[in-house]
Order: structure tokens, then sequence, then C-alpha cells
């Protein structure tokens, strides 16, 4: 039996039809983490793509920055269930990136500096649904909120959305990452609300 | 050096609902770099989806625990040993004369 | 193995003019020792729900004092809008290892920095409760005198316990101390104790240090965290 606090509203804000299921409107942009923020040098900054035949693709920060970017606004949805409408980003679409890379692999292993995993079905990376975002509304991406760049896969919840992101390994069998494998979902897609790996 | 974590006793709350002993009391040894201390002194980071709690050696991850509305999943892949404080003062309970002293000394 | 209770607020007291203390009626409260936190969840009329940590405040029943962090989530409620009859639910006492037990025979250095001065002032309350004799000296670093808590109780002599206070931006007239950060001379000099360190992460990491450096045994040092934010 659930008591109820009366008077107490919580942070969050009203309704919105751009809201999934068991989310709640946020206007700040909370910092998550799971350990240590890492701070990375971009002298030393390096992404990889791992291919299930072991090649290697790499490219380091002057040449990911140098390529053509796009500016997504987007809505994000973290699982501890704040939303947070209308984010705008600048990141190079992983179509670029995949461009060149031979593949028949179905799955994605994402990798971060500090060791951060998590996993999603290769699919999900391309057709303009993802980006290596390096700027977020119109400054540089903090490393409090995954910088110098993270994935950004708008359409899962957000943990998805790696931050100091620093590879994609593809795998032909699913490999499930950090909170994948803590009872969080393998797929997490927010609006048929799959937070829980029994969701 | 960011410090933006909390110390292992944030554990005892959530523990507490799984465990009949107090383990934030409890003497874990570290899997990656061998360092043994109460789980209280682990460094424990909150805002994420679950709790983490790594080691303040090495910062490799000791324990993992996530709350779903029906089920608790705890990850504790990076404890060698936990050891667990048993009889005397349970949590909660405050010690007669003569209790069990405090697990450090 | 701990579940959660109904908690009724019974009483409010102010401390100053932005922290509360609250007192809770919580049938079937098992008691606690000094140091001791419960976690309290609080549910709006939708479902939402939020949970916070709390330290209490005194060695019997259910009192909580709380600092409203401006734009804080649930402190703004508890320090303001909560009224005696208004319930919330409550999960404690938990947490073995922050705790002093007036059985305990060494001398005690208690550190506390803005409100994390609540456990420590726990453990005061215990020891006076307990009529214990251990020599215990406390070390609070508060922004200002306006931000005191409990400052009646921890100017009144209290035989066994002295109190520094040390105010890091601005002090009232007469205070010997300049305002500034905690310093190792505030902590020493050094004598064998049991120390227990709260207050914000960032206090804690320079407090221990500092504490280390004077010659405290890292493993005599317990330390609280509050998060990054509060609320």
């Amino acid at each position: 039996m659930t008591t109820f606090t009366r008077g107490f509203r919580g942070r969050r804000r009203g309704e919105d039809d751009r809201l999934p299921p068991g989310q709640y409107l946020t206007e700040d942009f909370p910092v998550l983490s799971a350990g240590p923020t890492p701070h990375v040098p971009l002298d030393r900054w390096e992404f990889t793509i791992d291919t299930e035949a072991g090649q290697t693709h790499r490219w380091t920060w002057p040449e990911l920055t140098a390529l053509p970017y796009e500016e997504p606004a987007v809505d994000i949805h973290c699982v501890t269930s704040w939303s947070k409408l209308g984010t705008t980003w600048r990141g190079v679409s992983l179509d670029v990136l995949f461009e060149d890379v031979e593949s028949t692999a179905d799955y994605a292993l994402v990798h971060s500096y500090g060791g951060y995993t998590t996993n999603l079905p290769l699919d999900d990376l391309l057709d303009g649904k993802a980006w290596i975002a390096y700027r977020y509304e119109g400054e540089d991406l903090t490393p409090s909120h995954g910088g110098p760049a993270r994935l950004l896969v708008p359409h899962l919840y957000f943990w998805k959305s790696a931050k100091w992101v620093r590879g994609i390994r593809l795998l032909t069998e699913d490999w499930p990452g950090f909170w994948e494998t803590a009872g969080y979902h393998n797929y997490g897609d927010p609006w048929r609300e799959q937070r829980y790996a029994d969701d | 050096m960011q410090a933006d974590h909390l110390d292992g006793n944030a554990l005892a709350g959530p523990l507490a609902e799984i465990f009949a002993a107090d383990v934030s009391v409890a003497v874990s040894r570290c899997a990656a770099c061998g360092l043994t201390g109460p789980v209280a002194s682990l460094h424990v980071y909150d805002r994420a989806p679950g709790l983490v709690a790594r080691c303040p050696g090495c910062e490799e991850v000791v324990l993992r625990l996530v709350r779903s509305p029906d089920a608790a999943w705890l990850d504790l892949r990076g404890a060698v040993t936990l050891r667990i404080p048993l009889g005397g003062a349970g949590p909660g309970a405050v010690a007669s004369a003569g209790g069990e002293p405090g697990a450090d000394r | 193995m701990t579940r959660w209770h109904v908690a009724r607020l019974v009483k409010v007291r102010d401390e100053n003019a932005t922290a509360r203390t609250l007192v809770f009626d919580v049938p079937g409260w098992p008691g606690h020792l000094a140091g001791q936190h419960v976690d309290v969840k609080l549910t709006a009329g939708d479902g939402y729900s939020a949970r916070r940590s709390y330290s209490l405040a005194g060695p019997e029943g259910v009192e909580l004092t709380v600092q409203r962090v401006p734009d804080g989530e649930v402190s703004p409620y508890l320090t303001l809008d909560m009224e005696p009859g208004d319930e919330l639910e409550l999960r404690g006492p938990v947490g073995g290892w922050f705790v002093w037990r007036p059985d305990g025979p060494a001398p005690v250095l208690l550190v506390a920095g803005g409100a994390g001065i609540v456990p420590l002032m726990a453990m005061i309350r215990a020891r006076r409760a307990a009529g214990a004799d251990t020599p215990f000296r406390l070390v609070y670093a508060v922004r200002s005198p306006e931000r005191l808590c409990y400052a009646d109780e921890l100017l009144r002599p209290d035989p066994g316990v002295s109190v520094t206070l040390a105010y890091t931006r601005r002090v009232p007239e007469g205070h010997p101390r300049p305002p500034g950060r905690l310093t190792a001379a505030d902590l020493g000099p050094y004598g064998e104790a049991d120390c227990y360190v709260c207050g914000p992460t960032g206090f804690v990491e320079a407090s221990a240090a500092l504490l280390v450096g004077l010659g405290h045994d890292p493993a005599r040092i317990r330390t609280e965290r509050f998060g990054p934010t509060g609320d």
C-alpha cells in the first residue's frame, strides 16, 4: 500500500504528448554517472570501429571533427524517469563512420573511456538514428555530459547513449553491456517502457 | 579528479532490503587489486540507473545493485569475499553494555 | 529485511532560516545508534515518488534535520510545506558503520561541514544521554552564523565536549578566527581519536586528507559524504 505525501509534487512539470509512458519532464540536464569522470586529452583521443572480421577503423579527434556533421534536435529519455525535450547537438552520423566498414554483424557493443559498455542492434545505429556527438546546445560537450564525445541514440533510453565513447565492436552474437547485465532491458525502447529485463 | 561519489554507507538502506545482516559493515576484498576494507568505505555512485560501488584503491566495480519494481539485481563480481560480522547487536538495535565493538577495531 | 514504515510528522522546529528539524511518529520504531540514517520516500498524488537519505539527529525517536537546497526537489517540501499530520514513508535505521556507541572508550573527533553536523550532533546527544565521559571534540565548519544549526545547544557548556566553530565566509563580530576554509590548525594538534567526518563530498575529501596529514590512522577516520547537489 502506497502512502501518499500530501502536498508533495516533485520537480517534474506537466504533461506533454512527446513524453513516453512513465516519464517526467525536466528542464535541467541531470548528470548521471556510474564512475569517476574520465578526462581524455584530445591529442590522445581516438574512436574505433572493430569488425567481426578483425578489421579496425580508427579516427583521431581532428579526423572526426573534420567529417561532415549534423545538428540534430532531439528528445532524450532517461530510464530514471526524466525526459528532456528539444536538445540540440552537433555530431557525426554513424552512417558517415560506417560508410567504408564491411560487416554482416547484427550486434554492436559500444565501449567507453572509463570502462562502460552498452549493447544494441547495429540497425539502431544506422539510417540517421545515431551520432557521435561532440557539441551540446552550441558548446563543446563537457566531460560531465560525456565529452569530448558521446554516442547519441535518442530513440532508446539514454543509458544507450554512452558517454566518453571510445569505440564500437561489431559482433555476430549479442553481448549485454554494463546495465544490460544488471537488470536493465536489453533493448530499452522508452515508448514501450522497456526499463527492466522483465518488462 | 571528480569528487562525485558517496560512501558505502549509502548502500546500507538498499542492502537492508535484501539481507538480514548489515552488509555495509562487512569487510570486502577487491577482486581487482586485493584491497580489503569495509563496504562502508567503498565509493558509491548513486546518480545512475542503479547503485555502483567501486574500490577506493583502484576504482574497479565491486558491487552493483539495481532495484526494479519487483526484483533486486545484485552483482558482487568485484568482491572476492565479504566478511559479515554476525552476532551481537544487529543494525538498528541499540548496543547494550558489552555489545559488539566497532567492526574495525 | 527492512520494510517501509509510515511516518507521521508530529512537530517541526526551525534551526535557522534554511534548516528545519522534523519529528516523526513511527509506530514500532526499533531504536537506533547515533550516526545512523533513514531513507525516506515521498509519493505524489499521481504516483511519482522520490527517495532521499537523511541522518537521524538525536539518540531517540525519529528526528531529522533537513537543510533546504534552493531548487531542490524534496528539501523545499520538507522544510517549507510539510505540516504536522502529513505522512511519508521511511525505512531504517540503516548504516552500522558511521556510528558511535556510548561504550566506545576512545576519544572522539567530530568534523562537520554544513548540514554534516546532523549525525555528529546525534553522537553528542547520545553521549550526553548515556552520561558517558568519553572526550569529544567537534570542529564545525559553516558558511556564516546564519547557517549554524543547534546554535544554543552547542554554545551551552557540556563537560567533556569542546566545540570549535570555523566560519568559512563570514564570522560574527568578535569571533577570533578569520573566515576561511578548514585548515590543519583547526583540526590539530594531533591526539589519538576516532574521527567522524560528515559533509559535502569536497569537504569530506579535504578534511580526511588534513586528518591523515596530522597523523591520524586512515582506518580510524569514518566518513559520510552528501551527494554532489544534495536537495
